[in-house]
């Protein structure tokens, strides 16, 4: 019996898992480098792009919303100070002047990955040294979230999540105080970083693009993290706090603490999804990280299941490909060829509104709910509905 | 001579002008079963989350193995409203440590409403209560580098389930046992973090007569196998009865009666608070 516990049913389930993954990865390096850029490519790589970022900042909302039971509305606010971050740190050194035009060319005068460059060759430098600018992202998300969480922890469901709401707003003020302009430029755009398109490989004259591979495995390894997390001891506390906090604590664990540690780490995730969005955007702006960014996020996890980080990467996926996608052809005025005068702009988002409606009132508990989507359990299915054929063959 | 574990010693918890508890001192020695007993709301579940970390007594000391681990007086606002007794005696550093706190040092809790994860399972509610003794920073637990603490942690979880028969549940949802079974789970999950003292806040709530027995027959089978001792509150008289080395009476906050269950079976006192007192003479 306890051996049955140690050891997960069969491993069967995470080769698959794994071989899907790098099946996926080899496909994305395909996508990139060998398919035809047509009105499908054009369309197909900025959602998979911005969908495997959104499953990042959701999985991190849902480590904190779903596995701890801390309602928080900051994310938006976190990821705006990993993208900033992380654009102030790889602007290159030549651009400096033109972006910080009214700030004197800023006050960080290097780029990190203009220096990996020079180290490691061009593209082994970007790659690099986007990687320890993205970690420099999360790094000062997860700084800010300790010193906000010291009072803001205190609260609790509602409370907490007007004061994130509001931290995450006052943050968006503040990186456009002029007064930081040298880091943050003020309210003009940051650009001229390294982006998704810097990211490639060179075999003497054949270059390999990587631009969409690379934000899939910045978010693997990040949601594997999360992942490991959620199953280790510490998970498990997460999830005893979310269960009921007074039993929580009378078996010993520290509350504040905990809190603490959740919140800083979702954080920290949310920080490194924000230099991914950077990256994406290829312009940093404080406008673009609004409340509604907050609320989409929240909407994709409520979604995807609350408690399910699998859910939380499928409905991200869903989300983006529909609202950038698959519903663009109710603005456009036309189905099919044939004109229908009320498909104008702004109906996608009307019907959009509608879906969102349906599966909340119909799958209350989203697409996942609590579980998650594993091979092994697919496998499991599949056994279980064969296993009564079998038998009426037999009869 | 049998060392004390814990020492009450003039604790008063007063809510505004209600007293909840009033000058309340007890004992627990080693290896006794104390029990705490008393009508509806005369303070006995106070009385307990003063001793936790619940709540911060108004005035008095706790003492575990000898350490104080709670003190406080009535001071500022509260010294001119305090309505106890020895408002001048313990004008040391306030201790007031948080129930996890209080755990860690070793003594272990159940509700009187039953409090288990809901969303987990039976294996799961105790493994958790083993976290308070993960060594392993949070960082090396997101990296699996530890695996071995892990392990050991999960054995010790199947061990206990084993000797408190809850193996066989050990995968369901700890929600989907019997009434019984929850409670028993309930005191697993607070060994699990390995008390010297158990604080039982009336386990035989809602069982009927023959779980009852099984339950304090449990209660002495732990206590002996786990080198434990109990402190209980409970208004089933038959287990009380049964298994208590001693037992405190407290009405209206206050001790009114103290001893053997022989002793205070007799005691005019408990049945006046139990049952009364007539008016006609």
């Amino acid at each position: 019996m306890g051996k049955m516990l140690n050891q997960k049913k069969s491993n069967t389930g995470t080769f698959v898992a794994l071989f899907c993954i790098l099946a996926l990865f080899v496909l994305l390096v395909l996508v990139d480098n060998v398919f035809p850029t047509n009105s499908f490519t054009l369309m197909l790589i900025p959602v998979l792009k911005k969908g495997a970022i959104y499953s990042l900042v959701c999985v991190s909302m849902n480590l904190l919303n779903g596995f701890t039971g801390l309602f928080s509305l900051g994310q938006a606010g976190f990821m705006l100070l990993g993208a900033y971050s992380y654009a102030a740190f790889s602007i290159s050194a030549a651009s400096h002047g033109a972006v910080y035009q009214y700030f004197d060319g800023g006050i960080i005068k290097f780029s990190i990955p203009e220096i990996f460059a020079k180290a490691l060759g061009e593209n082994a430098g970007n790659f690099l040294g986007s990687v320890v600018c993205i970690l420099i992202g999360g790094a000062v998300a997860a700084l800010f979230a300790f010193l906000i969480g010291i009072p803001v922890l205190r609260l609790k469901s509602d409370y907490l999540a007007i004061a994130s709401l509001g931290f995450a707003e006052i943050i968006r003020a503040f990186a456009q105080w002029d007064v930081l302009g040298p880091v943050t430029n003020g309210s003009n755009l940051l650009r001229k970083y390294t982006t998704f398109s810097d990211m490639k490989i060179s075999f003497g004259d054949f270059t390999l693009k990587l631009g969409t591979l690379f934000p899939f495995l910045i978010v693997s390894v990040c949601i594997l993290l999360i992942v490991l997390l959620i199953n280790s001891s510490y998970g498990r506390a997460f999830k005893a706090i979310r269960d009921d906090e007074v039993a929580a604590q009378a078996m010993g664990i520290n509350l504040a603490k905990h809190k603490r540690m959740s919140f800083v780490i979702s954080s920290f995730f949310a920080g490194v999804s924000g230099a991914l969005i950077a990256m994406y955007q290829t312009t940093v702006a404080s406008s673009a990280f609004t409340t509604a960014m907050t609320y989409e996020i929240l909407l994709i996890v409520v979604i995807g299941g609350i408690g399910s980080v699998t859910g939380s990467c499928i409905g991200a996926f869903l989300y983006i490909a529909c609202s950038e996608w698959w519903l663009r052809f109710l603005d456009s005025g036309e189905v099919l060829g044939v004109s229908v005068p009320f498909f104008r702009d702004g109906f996608r988002k009307v019907v959009f509104s509608v879906v969102i409606m349906i599966i909340v009132l119909f799958f209350s508990r989203g697409i996942m709910g609590d579980k998650e989507l594993s091979f092994n359990r697919l496998f499991a299915k599949f056994r279980k509905k064969k296993a009564p054929e079998v038998t009426e063959n037999e009869q | 001579m049998s060392s004390n574990v814990l020492h009450i010693e003039n604790v008063t918890m007063q809510f505004g002008g209600v007293v909840a508890v009033n000058n309340l001192s007890l004992d627990i020695n080693k290896g006794e079963i104390v029990a705490l007993i008393g009508p509806n709301g005369a303070g006995k579940t106070t009385a307990f989350n003063c001793v936790t970390g619940v709540y911060e007594p108004t005035n008095g000391l706790v003492e575990f193995n000898g350490v104080p681990i709670v003190r406080n007086h009535p001071k500022g606002k509260m010294a001119k409203t305090y309505m106890g007794e020895n408002a001048n005696m313990y004008q040391g550093k306030v201790l007031h440590p948080t129930p996890d706190v209080i755990t860690k040092m070793g003594i272990a809790r159940t509700f009187q409403n039953i409090r288990l994860w809901k969303s987990m399972t039976v294996f799961e509610n105790v493994l958790t209560a083993k976290h308070l003794n993960a060594k392993q920073s949070v960082f090396s637990a997101m990296l699996h580098l530890n695996t071995s603490e892990e392990k050991h942690m999960r054995e010790e979880t199947m061990e206990l389930l084993c000797e408190q028969g809850l193996d066989k549940f050990a995968n369901e949802l700890a929600t989907s046992l019997p009434y019984g079974y929850q409670r028993k789970l309930e005191i697993a999950r607070a060994l699990a973090t390995k008390p010297q003292l158990l604080l039982l806040d009336e386990p035989a709530a809602g069982m009927n007569p023959q779980e009852t027995e099984e339950l304090s027959e449990f209660i002495c089978e732990i206590r002996d196998k786990y080198d434990l001792s109990v402190f209980l509150i409970e208004h089933h008289m038959n287990l009380v009865m049964d298994i208590s080395d001693r037992i405190y009476v407290i009405d209206f906050g206050k001790v009114i009666s103290q001893g053997v269950p022989s002793e205070v079976q007799a005691d005019q006192r408990v049945i006046d608070a139990y049952l009364g007192v007539s008016d006609v003479g």
